[in-house]
């Protein structure tokens, strides 16, 4: 096992001038699992298979541990790509399945024997050793396929959106298996996705990419509570965050009716290019429902209410009484916002509520460089 | 059950209206046995059915919907860069039960007329060749696919499918799910797939052991390391540079030669002379496969595999220089050729028979027992003569390979010894 290291690894397509990884610093430590996330073309995939010797790299280094491994072929690189290819050969024993690759390599058959073993106890799967894949299930095969990779013992796993071509069911319960599995081997596991909730479920650390540079890397509570910019605040989370750009005066955000007042050292780090304004983020779940008459009360038009049992959302539409209503986005949209309601005292359509962002949960960001502000 | 709550999206560049006929309401692995071609048999990653479909055979595989227009994208991209890849048909999205459960998206591809699975061609007696033979049509294939940029992630013998050509195969890509095109390959790429191809072709070898259709004392690792070298030769001689003397200016047209001797042509070639001229450096920059199918394309019209062109060429060329008409116009003798020698051979070949192989094999098997039967009787035995021997006691004997789906290893037997001839014509050797 190892860590894994980017040092300022940046790749540039022939043909391209913006570099598809620019500059990447990434560190992965012995045992971690690290989540590669981001909308597509952000340079994800890229940075992976450049880890995987699949891609060159123009500038920098990667490690593997202490070893610079940026000229070294994919083979020579201690690394499984895991989920490949997981077609089972029919004929084989579940052992043979997974200890072939060792056959290959020339590993002495008893070690073989016992690389299988061991896999097989951590899968659950010891009792079906001498079975043909045929008596396996669906999720069993998928643990043999797994085992596959196991019994090499390489130094680092890597997954390449490995869930894509699941259906929904086996790709909530696959996420779950790969994320303990992972744990209880310990092995470097760099794991490439789009979405984020599996992100977020599944990683110790999560690094964001956009436009091939890195947005910000930390636990998922650091991304969910101190997202560093306005790209990492509307990106993680679901439902997303609601996040609007609003003049400042007097000390105060103008969210329309609504004022928000600024902190003093808030109000002093604004730059030029802010140009006096402010873009704020709060989450649905940073929304009290309040009376009409409350101050600084903002009213939303109810569109459409989400009911999942233990949580309600509302998606609404904002007036213009708010300010300019367009200045305001969200996963629902531009000038839409969502607020979690208590899902007891669910709105109907097309009324009216009020709502008030609760204090100490905004997120503050420059308006100029979308930079977060504190 | 009617499957009226479905809204199928169907994308496809030619659509057929027949599609909407198939039950697209029905889970693929419950499809009524009526409507499949073949049973399916073996594990494979996905659901893959083939159907009838007006006329044709379909191969219908059920798979995640953004990843089923991929490969569609994919597998087009492919063909127009001329790559020996399935035809794609569409893609079938929105699918839904009676109950209303969402049912996976499918991917549809024409399938290959006489093609072989790999497994089909296995058997107890492998002949050693076969599996080099088999070898060296993926070798070439893989090289095609990493000149073009296509970088495949999963080679294997599974994802590949057979066409006899001539005496040897030409391989097609089927499965380009883990594929992706690029600018260029770098060297990384190409190392990975080429690994992982010997891993997997050592593994399917491995598995053909472990169901006894292969003998125990083939060794799976050299055949796996063998497509390894032969991948290495033929991309050295198609890229590498090849530095020489001002005074040996011949190797220019001997290196040309060399690589239409291999079936590929020379679109770009890099000559460079250093400052003081006393050495050249050549280096081809686009080379492009089919040398021999495509003049037999342009001289004949004839769509046929590259050694399937080469035997064709050449017995065109015997022909030309049995009527004695060097002098004339090549594409006025080939025209002559085909009407009087290739058409009428294949004529013969009745009807029910014209599933066994395709008219260009045939007439390369023809050109066989011809020489078989002349060597046999010492004498020249006439087209004629030998196409009705042929009819009447090879070509029966021969299975149906215009559709093979789903077999198992040992279904079919790898014909290559053309099989025995009986009391009517000299006893030959068995080989």
């Amino acid at each position: 096992m190892a860590t894994v290291t980017f040092d300022h690894a940046t790749r540039v397509y022939p043909g391209t001038e913006r570099p598809a990884v620019d500059a990447l610093n990434l560190h992965i430590e012995d045992g971690e699992f690290l989540v590669l996330v981001g909308p597509s073309g952000c340079g994800k995939s890229t940075s992976l298979r450049m880890l995987a010797g699949l891609e060159d790299v123009n500038a920098g280094r990667i490690l593997i541990g202490d070893r610079d491994v940026t000229d070294v072929q994919p083979k020579d690189r201690d690394i499984a790509m895991v989920f490949q290819n997981y077609a089972l050969y029919p004929h084989m024993t579940v052992a043979d399945n997974m200890g072939f690759a060792l056959k290959i390599a020339g590993t002495p058959k008893s070690e073989i024997r016992q690389r299988v073993e061991e896999a097989a106890q951590i899968l659950d799967l010891s009792q079906y050793l001498d079975r043909k894949p045929k008596a396996l299930s669906g999720g069993q095969r998928q643990r043999v396929a797994m085992g596959r990779a196991i019994v090499r013992q390489p130094q680092v796993f890597l997954m390449d959106e490995p869930l894509s071509n699941l259906d929904a069911k086996l790709r909530v319960q696959t996420r779950t298996q790969i994320a303990s599995l992972q744990r209880r081997l310990g092995v470097t596991t760099v794991y490439v996705t789009h979405d984020q909730t599996e992100a977020l479920t599944m990683g110790d650390r999560i690094a964001v990419l956009k436009d091939g540079i890195l947005q910000q890397v930390g636990t998922p509570r650091d991304m969910y509570d101190t997202p560093a910019n306005v790209f990492v605040a509307g990106f993680i989370g679901s439902p997303a965050m609601n996040i609007g750009t609003f003049p400042v005066l007097d000390g105060y955000a103008n969210l329309g009716r609504a004022r928000v007042p600024m902190a003093r050292d808030v109000l002093g780090t604004l730059e030029p290019d802010d140009k006096n304004h402010i873009t704020v983020g709060f989450r649905p779940e940073s929304l009290d429902v309040v009376e009409a008459t409350t101050p600084e009360a903002i009213p939303v038009i109810v569109n459409i209410v989400e009911e999942l049992g233990s949580d309600a959302f509302v998606y609404g539409s904002l007036t213009n009484e708010f300010g300019h209503a367009d200045a305001v986005h969200s996963g629902a949209g531009d000038a839409q916002i969502i607020v979690r309601v208590d899902p007891r005292q669910v709105p109907g359509k097309g009324e009216t509520i009020w709502v008030r962002i609760r204090a100490g949960e905004l997120h503050l960001f420059h308006a100029g460089s979308g930079e977060r502000i504190g | 059950m009617s499957p009226a709550r479905q809204q199928l999206q169907i994308t496809a560049a030619s659509p057929d209206p027949a599609l909407l006929d198939l039950p697209w309401h029905i889970p693929l692995e419950h499809w009524p046995a009526e409507m499949l071609a073949a049973l399916p048999r073996g594990i494979s990653r996905h659901i893959v059915r083939f159907a009838r479909l007006s006329g044709r055979v379909i191969a219908i595989k059920e798979i995640g919907e953004t990843v089923a227009y991929r490969e569609y994208e994919l597998l087009r991209q492919l063909r127009r860069l001329d790559v020996p890849s399935v035809e794609p048909v569409g893609v079938i999205t929105g699918r839904r039960s009676p109950e209303g459960e969402p049912l996976e998206a499918v991917l549809i591809t024409q399938h290959l007329q006489f093609s072989l699975p790999y497994r089909s061609l296995f058997s107890q007696s492998l002949r050693p060749d076969t599996a080099t033979r088999l070898i060296d049509a993926l070798a070439v294939l893989l090289v095609r696919l990493h000149l073009v940029g296509f970088y495949w992630g999963d080679v294997s013998l599974s994802n590949t499918l057979f066409r006899r050509d001539a005496e040897t195969f030409a391989a097609y890509l089927v499965d380009a799910e883990t594929g992706d095109l690029h600018e260029r390959l770098s060297v990384g790429q190409r190392g990975y797939d080429l690994e992982v191809a010997r891993v997997n072709i050592i593994g399917e070898l491995m598995d053909l052991q472990a169901g006894q259709f292969l003998e125990e004392d083939v060794d799976a690792v050299a055949i796996g390391d063998a497509l390894a070298e032969r991948y290495a030769d033929l991309w050295r001689a198609l890229t590498e540079v090849e530095s020489f003397g001002f005074g040996d200016r011949w190797r220019v047209k001997a290196r040309i030669d060399r690589l239409n001797d291999l079936g590929f042509d020379v679109g770009e070639l890099d000559i460079t002379s250093d400052l003081d001229g006393t050495s050249v450096r050549i280096q081809p920059k686009v080379v492009e496969s089919g040398h021999h199918s495509r003049r037999l394309m342009r001289l004949t019209g004839l769509d046929v595999e590259e050694n399937q062109a080469r035997r064709l060429l050449n017995d065109l060329d015997e022909y030309r220089a049995a009527t004695d008409r060097q002098a004339e116009d090549e594409s006025f003798v080939a025209h002559d050729w085909l009407t009087e020698v290739f058409e009428p051979a294949v004529r013969r070949v009745p009807r029910e028979l014209r599933g066994k192989l395709e008219p260009a094999q045939i007439f390369h098997e023809l050109l066989d027992h011809r020489w078989f039967m002349s060597e046999q009787q010492n004498r020249d035995v006439p087209m004629k003569e030998a196409a009705k021997s042929y009819v009447k006691h090879i070509l029966p004997n021969r299975p149906d390979e215009e559709a093979i789906l789903g077999l198992q290893p040992g279904d079919l037997r790898d014909t290559v010894p053309i099989p025995r001839i009986t009391d009517e014509i000299a006893s030959p050797d068995e080989s």
